[in-house]
């Protein structure tokens, strides 16, 4: 089975570019999908209303939906398979800009819109310095010179990055995205399946729902204002 | 069937020999389309007519972007008759075409100097000059004048309609260009089509304008979303075109009195 895990900021369009590419495989190649998400996701069930395929979501509720896509993904690809699924799509809630949800054996694609601001690229730097491919949405909005801006500005991200250009409501232009799909091998060793970048430093309490602000209320990483370092406070 | 074979040869900057086909992909209703091929060459003129939501704007971008049987139309668009390199569509300074979309805003949070800086970049120039060249000739197009230091967010639909024209002529130069609407922006469009003219590159109107149309050399009629007709009007149409130019400047002399505020209480006949 393929592995392909989906990620950018909400409504990037990576519903849409998801859609394109059940239609384009599926039943051919049987596809799968997860919607991770922090506390509503619809996906699911429109997925599964238009293709009949298997799908499934999950809460992260109070963590960052991108850490729990990680402690989830090994699960998730068995359920996949159980489903005699060729295709496992994972469509990250890409909340948090500076998680990176892709792991190795696996295709890493970011979505992004080419109407988020010339500077998106680079508020998204981790999510897309460590993804195979940018898929950027909405070209139809644009004109052609902005788009041309635009593919700079992710070059500046990551120079050897394969950038995808597309009106993602008609599929235009995705034939590039269709064949790194077609060329990408199937997980080989569920077992070595790690994350590829290194995650944001470790979970703290906000992340886990304690509301006060000021560092003296937290454990775990914190930082004051005037000290720009990290620190770790035990419990 | 119509049958419009017109073979043409493109010399590209880098003396590559080229032609652009078209060939047809499927009208609304999955109909095959009316013709066998389009093929467009440099100092061409073509405009694209037809009523609003007839598929001209799908025509030029399916032209924009090689389509190969993937966009609504399903039509394929050859360079030299085969599938053109890949990175004539994904690396902008191999692109040979450049098109100025329908849109009249630009939402890049950049000022016009950066915004032209880094499409100068994505194209690969080295001249230290196109900024500055590019934003003369934008306002020899526009009344109000276009400042470097502006934020391409803040001007307006004209402006940015000539800054984009402007771009398409000095940085992207390339030896296609595909021009949406261009009379709508309330730009000096005959300005534009003088200077476009002067650079012997293909040029492809959509258009609703009578003039624009009649001054191109041939005429694709869109009709439910596919071509409909082919027309190269030769010396049939000199009448008509000498006629709609002279109803054409006075339309532009009265535009303009109205524009500076003046009262029309009549108008010179010419
Ligand atoms: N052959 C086709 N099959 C299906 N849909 C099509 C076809 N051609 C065009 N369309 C769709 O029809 C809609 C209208 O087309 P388009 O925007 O090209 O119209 P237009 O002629 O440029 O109109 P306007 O004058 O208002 O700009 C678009 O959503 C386009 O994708
Ligand atoms: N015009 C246009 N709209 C798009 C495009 N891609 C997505 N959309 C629309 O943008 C909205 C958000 O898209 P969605 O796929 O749900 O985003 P997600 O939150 O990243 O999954 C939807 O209304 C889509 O129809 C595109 O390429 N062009
Ligand atoms: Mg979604
Ligand atoms: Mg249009
Ligand atoms: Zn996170």
């Amino acid at each position: 089975m393929k592995l392909l895990i989906i990620a950018g900021p909400p409504s990037a369009g990576k519903t849409a570019v998801v859609r394109q590419i059940i239609s384009r495989f599926n039943p051919v190649s049987r596809c799968a999908y997860l919607k991770i998400d922090v506390v509503r996701a619809f996906e699911d069930k429109e997925l599964y209303d238009e293709f009949k395929i298997p799908t499934k979501k999950i809460y992260s509720g109070d963590v960052c939906p991108d850490h729990v896509g990680i402690l989830v993904m090994k699960d998730a690809v068995n359920w996949a398979e159980d489903n005699n699924a060729d295709i496992l799509i994972v469509e990250s809630a890409g909340l948090c800009l500076r998680c990176s949800p892709y792991t190795t054996q696996s295709l890493g694609i970011a979505v992004l819109s080419a109407i988020s601001g010339t500077n998106s690229p680079l508020k998204m730097s981790a999510m897309l310095a460590l993804s195979d491919l940018a898929v950027v949405t909405r070209v139809d909005l644009v004109s052609q010179a902005e788009k041309e801006v635009f593919r700079e500005r992710i070059k500046e991200v990551g120079r050897d990055l394969d950038i995808v250009e597309t009106n993602a409501l008609c599929g235009t232009g995705l034939r590039y995205l269709f064949r790194a799909i077609e060329n990408q091998p199937e997980i080989e060793d569920l077992d070595k399946v790690v994350l590829r970048g290194n995650p944001p430093l470790g979970v703290c309490t906000v992340c886990v729902g304690k509301k006060e602000i000021g560092w003296e209320n937290h454990f775990g990483v914190i930082r004051k204002l005037d000290s720009g370092d990290f620190f770790f406070r035990g419990d | 069937m119509i049958y419009q074979s017109l073979r043409f040869i493109i010399v590209m900057h880098n003396s590559e020999i080229m032609e652009i086909t078209v060939l047809p992909g499927k009208n609304r209703n999955g109909g095959t389309e009316n013709f066998r091929q389009i093929t467009i060459r440099p100092g061409d003129t073509i405009s694209i007519v037809g009523p609003t939501g007839s598929g001209k704007s799908a025509f030029i971008n399916d032209i924009e972007m090689f389509a190969h049987e993937d966009t609504v139309t399903k039509r394929t668009v050859l360079v030299n008759g085969k599938m053109p390199p890949e990175e004539f569509i994904r690396d902008p300074s191999k692109k040979p075409i450049a098109m100025i979309t329908q849109n009249t805003k630009c939402l890049a949070d950049l000022t016009v100097e950066s915004f032209l800086d880094m499409h100068i970049k994505s194209r690969k120039l080295s001249d230290p000059f196109v900024i500055e060249k590019t934003i003369s000739l934008a306002n020899e197009f526009t009344g109000e004048k276009i400042r470097k230091e502006a934020r391409m967010t803040s001007l307006s639909g004209g402006q940015t309609r000539s800054l984009m024209v402007a771009d398409a002529i000095v940085v992207s130069d390339t030896p296609v260009i595909l021009l949406d609407e261009i009379e709508n922006a309330g730009i000096f469009k005959e300005k534009v089509i003088e200077c476009l003219k002067t650079h012997n590159k293909a040029l492809l109107f959509v258009t609703h304008d009578p003039l624009v149309s009649l001054l191109s050399e041939r005429r694709i009629v869109m009709k439910n979303g596919a071509v409909s007709d082919i027309i190269s009007p030769g010396d049939s149409e000199k009448e008509a075109l000498s006629e709609v130019l002279r109803m054409d400047s006075a339309m532009s002399l009265l535009r303009e009195r109205i524009r500076c505020g003046e009262l029309i209480k009549s108008i010179p006949v010419l």
